[in-house]
């Protein structure tokens, strides 16, 4: 007997989520796979040689050495402020929680090539801000963040978010009897909590913890901006210098360094999902009310200790960067006599390279962000109707693109897409292959909203429109849409902020012409125009903070689970 | 309007069987009750009516199209059977309003602007909605919203209406006036109808036939007064009324009615003769009456006030439990006799 006859309902829908399926395979995971078959072939037979030669060069294992140290401390900063705020925020009566998580979710939002950029604004000789204020080192003193010390704080801080929210949303899942069971037991304070409450919340950390240590890993434009001028490569700087300098010569080179990234990044994830498996064996029985334990007279200095630290990490960087976008040129202190706004004129509106960008991360953004609609609505709704084997095996893969490091799936695109099947015609250097990198990376940002809402919709709403006698397109078009819409939208959102400042991948996609707005920014400062990439950085800050705000203000509409940023 | 018709229908999810050889027959215009605990399987034998699920076994034939045939693999989905089906939930469309809720399946037939207006105002008018059609689902009350789902199934002119649990949301008194509802709309439409429910006062009050249902299997389908007096098994005669099932030691027919030994007395029972010999007299409490000369002794363990009369919990000597009622109060621990005056006598193996 058949599958479809099982389930019951319409071939028509069978039929319909395989091609889905397929077309969202094809879109996901046929270049994760393809980076793999790459690395194990040479000249088309199996063979590791290529692969031994690589890994036994002096750069790569430097490059992997400085990776695992940057990412293994950053991590640890991460873990440390997103600790500290995650239990202070969840456990107590703090006021204003909700200004203070919207602030901490800032950093995770902000492009890191723009908070390295803006860190950079605020010490070193040349810092705009600091001359204002007289206290910049001399003239040939080093910049302090160019170093591996620079790119641990940088990479804690860009972090911190994901162990805030992971750690939040575990001890928000903590039944609130629990505690009070262990006060009534005679548990006191601080008892409580390292008796009860951190045993509890020991797996969401460890799945928290593995992921902020693959995003470490993966990231690009912090180890780029202050890395490179230091001299201190990590693997996707090494794989990005190696590219640009040599071109696609040295593709089947950094395949086999995509693939080393890949297999660090793949037992980072496997962690994280071990880990978050075991938080669900563990916590059974509803989450009531949060807790709120009072802090008395704590609460006010603990409440200036952490506004304190979201002004040092997000404000004052913020400062630095707006600084040294008003002044005519880099270096320059900032008076009333010498503020302009020739700087954000010339990059807004006479620069093409950055008119250019607009346009195209724009259409990039809102064009991955429309196409990720009309395919991850559809399968997200047939998928939950038909859990078919397939469909549960693309569900626990789909995450992949977007978890693996930028730079895995850029070289995983290129490999894919340099020679298309069958002809001649090739994507790379044309701004589809952005694109569709694009797609397949932020396909999880859009589909898990989606799915998040749809599961909690009420399966009869359905089955009460195809007992009317609605087909499936009339079902989708009149019941699913109206009802996942407020999520859909969420998700786009969320892809456009992304997409739009992204620079991990356009970096090594991007060609003269296809420019993305993160690349530009990355080449300005590059080519020491600072001040014009501090004045588009501002820009863009904006963007993604009224964007953000945008959400927050829908966010009472959304379904639970839908903004990341309120688990 | 059309009757409906199971041949050995059965459906197992991953393995376990959740419905077994279902063969019977539903009369065009009937109102049926699927009666049963949870778990029984009634349910899914309406979601394979509606056509959600599909049969692992048999075939189904509503009116004269077969609807679904599992050797032949078909199975025709539920939009394209023209059933009406409400919901425990209600199901309706928060995002449209009652007047769009009830007229959506007319707009899928592609009915005409003025003919769909025409329709939807009778429908809202005969479920007393008419008041309510520019309000939001999210603004009326439990019973008003199931009153709207019943409308939404009502406009369409199905074929057979099947109903899940539809009062088990509403408080005691809102599913008395429901109740009333339901019948109604039955009577005035003449729609088969099919009802789930789990309880049994409430498929006694309105259905035509009730198939008692357990494990899986029809128990029974018959009349509420044959359910309740004429139980067909152990398992009816428990689950349908008050029941006390006791086995019988032995039987001599006498003239007219059976003679049978039941808890040590000699009592007469009725039964259906064509079944074979008798194994078990299920006892009620309108079989029971309570008498200082009584042959069973025993001993009240339960009082419980039932307004007007008290319902008796009590345990014999030879250790039977028996329900009695009784208008005067009685203490717990009290010693009385009870004599039975003719039970229904069934076979159990």
């Amino acid at each position: 007997m058949s599958r479809t006859l099982q389930n019951g309902g319409s071939r028509t829908e069978a039929r319909l989520l395989s091609a889905i399926l397929i077309v969202a395979i094809c879109l996901t995971l046929a270049p994760v796979l393809r980076l793999f078959v790459e690395g194990v072939i040479d000249q088309g037979s199996p063979s590791l040689t290529l692969m031994r030669e690589v890994l036994s060069q002096t750069s790569t294992l430097s490059a992997l050495k400085h990776s695992l140290v940057t990412a293994g401390l950053g991590t640890v900063v991460s873990l440390v402020f997103g600790c500290a705020f995650a239990f202070l925020v969840a456990l107590t009566d703090l006021r204003a929680k909700a200004a203070l998580v919207f602030c901490l979710m800032i950093p995770m939002m902000i492009p890191p090539q723009i908070t390295a950029l803006s860190w950079t604004q605020i010490m070193g000789p040349s810092s705009v801000l600091l001359k204002t204020l007289g206290i910049a080192p001399p003239l040939g003193s080093p910049q302090p963040l160019y170093s591996p010390q620079g790119i641990i704080l940088l990479l804690g801080i860009q972090h911190m978010s994901i162990i805030f929210l992971t750690l939040r949303a575990g001890l928000r899942s903590i039944p609130q009897d629990v505690v009070e069971a262990a006060r009534i037991s005679g548990a006191k304070g601080l008892r409580t909590w390292w008796q009860v409450v951190v045993p509890l919340t020991l797996p969401s950390l460890a799945a928290g913890t593995a992921i902020t240590f693959v995003t470490a890993l993966g990231n690009f434009g912090i180890p780029a901006m202050l890395g490179i001028p230091a001299g201190y490569a990590t693997l996707p700087t090494l794989v990005y210098q190696k590219l640009a300098g040599m071109g696609t010569t040295v593709l089947a080179e950094v395949s086999v360094l995509a693939m080393l990234i890949g297999a660090v990044a793949v037992s980072g994830i496997l962690v994280q999902r071990y880990f978050q498996s075991r938080q669900k064996l563990h916590l059974v029985g509803s989450a009531s009310r949060p807790l709120a334990l009072p802090l008395g007279a704590a609460r006010l200095p603990v409440e200036i200790a952490l506004w304190g630290v979201v002004c040092v990490i997000l404000v004052l960087p913020m400062f630095g960067l707006l600084a040294t976008s008003l002044v005519p040129a880099y270096g320059m202190p900032l008076r009333l006599d010498t503020v302009t706004f020739s700087l954000w004129h010339e990059v807004l509106f006479r620069q093409p390279a950055t008119a250019r960008a607009f346009v195209n991360s724009f259409g990039l953004a809102s064009g991955a962000a429309l196409a990720l609609m009309v395919i991850c609505l559809p399968l997200a709704w047939l998928m939950e109707r038909r859990k078919t084997r397939l469909a549960r095996i693309f569900d626990s893969l789909l995450d992949l693109p977007y978890a693996l490091p930028g730079v895995v799936l850029s070289i995983a695109m290129i490999l894919l897409l340099i020679n298309l099947p069958f002809t001649e015609a090739t994507l790379y250097g044309t701004i589809w292959i952005i694109f569709l990198a694009y797609v397949a990376r932020f396909f999880a940002v859009m589909f898990r909203p989606i799915q998040a809402s749809l599961k909690q919709l009420d399966p009869a709403m359905d089955e009460a429109a195809q007992s009317v006698g609605a087909s499936f397109r009339r079902r989708l078009r009149d019941v699913i849409l109206p009802l996942s819409a407020p999520a859909a939208a969420a998700g786009a959102i969320l892809v456009f902020l992304t997409a739009f400042n992204e620079l991990t991948v356009s970096a090594l996609l991007w060609s003269s012409g296809t420019e993305t707005l993160g690349v530009v920014i990355f080449n300005l400062d590059d080519s020491g125009e600072t001040g014009m990439a501090s004045a588009l950085a501002m820009t863009i800050v904006f963007v993604v903070m009224a964007l953000m705000a945008l959400i927050q203000l829908l966010s009472r509409r959304f379904p639970k689970g839908v903004v990341p940023w309120q688990t | 309007m059309a009757d409906i018709d199971l041949s050995s229908v059965g459906k197992t999810f991953s393995g376990a069987p959740a419905l077994q050889d279902i063969t019977t027959r539903f009369e065009d215009g009937e109102f049926i009750a699927l009666l049963g605990p949870s778990g029984c399987g009634k349910t899914t034998l309406l979601r394979i009516l509606a056509g959600f699920e599909a049969p692992s076994t048999g075939r189904l034939r509503i009116g004269p199209r077969e609807m679904a045939n599992a050797e032949a693999g078909t199975n025709l989905p539920p939009e394209e059977r023209n059933i009406g089906f409400v919901f425990q939930s209600y199901a309706l469309w928060p995002h449209m309003s009652v007047r769009r809720n009830v007229s959506y399946p007319l707009e899928i037939r592609r009915f005409s602007k003025a003919e769909i207006a025409r329709q939807t105002d009778a429908a809202l008018a005969s479920t007393g909605l008419a008041d309510y059609a520019d309000r939001m689902p999210s603004e009326l009350s439990g019973g008003q919203r199931q009153r709207v789902a019943l409308a939404r199934c009502l406009v369409s002119d199905p074929c057979a209406v099947l109903l899940d649990e539809p009062l088990a949301n509403l408080d005691v008194a809102l599913r008395a006036s429901m109740q009333g509802v339901f019948t109604d709309f039955h009577s005035r439409t003449g729609a088969t109808m099919v009802y789930v429910t789990h309880d049994q006062a409430e498929a006694m009050a309105m259905a035509d036939r009730i198939a008692v249902m357990d494990q899986g299997r029809i128990q029974q389908f018959d009349t509420p007064q044959n359910l309740y007096e004429r139980p067909k098994n152990r398992f009816v005669a428990e689950f349908v009324g008050r029941g006390t099932v006791v086995p019988v030691q032995s039987v001599e027919s006498g003239g007219d009615a059976l003679q049978a030994q039941v808890l040590g007395a000699k009592v007469a029972v009725q039964s259906a003769p064509e079944k074979g010999p008798v194994s078990h007299v299920c006892l009620r409490p309108e079989n029971l009456t309570i008498a200082e000369t009584g042959d069973l002794r025993s001993k009240v363990t339960r009082v419980t006030y039932m307004g007007g009369k008290y319902m008796l919990e009590t345990v014999t000597d030879c250790g039977a439990r028996l329900f009695a009622e009784t208008r005067a109060r009685l203490e717990v621990g009290a010693q009385l006799g009870l004599t039975i005056t003719l039970p229904w006598a069934f076979s159990e193996d």
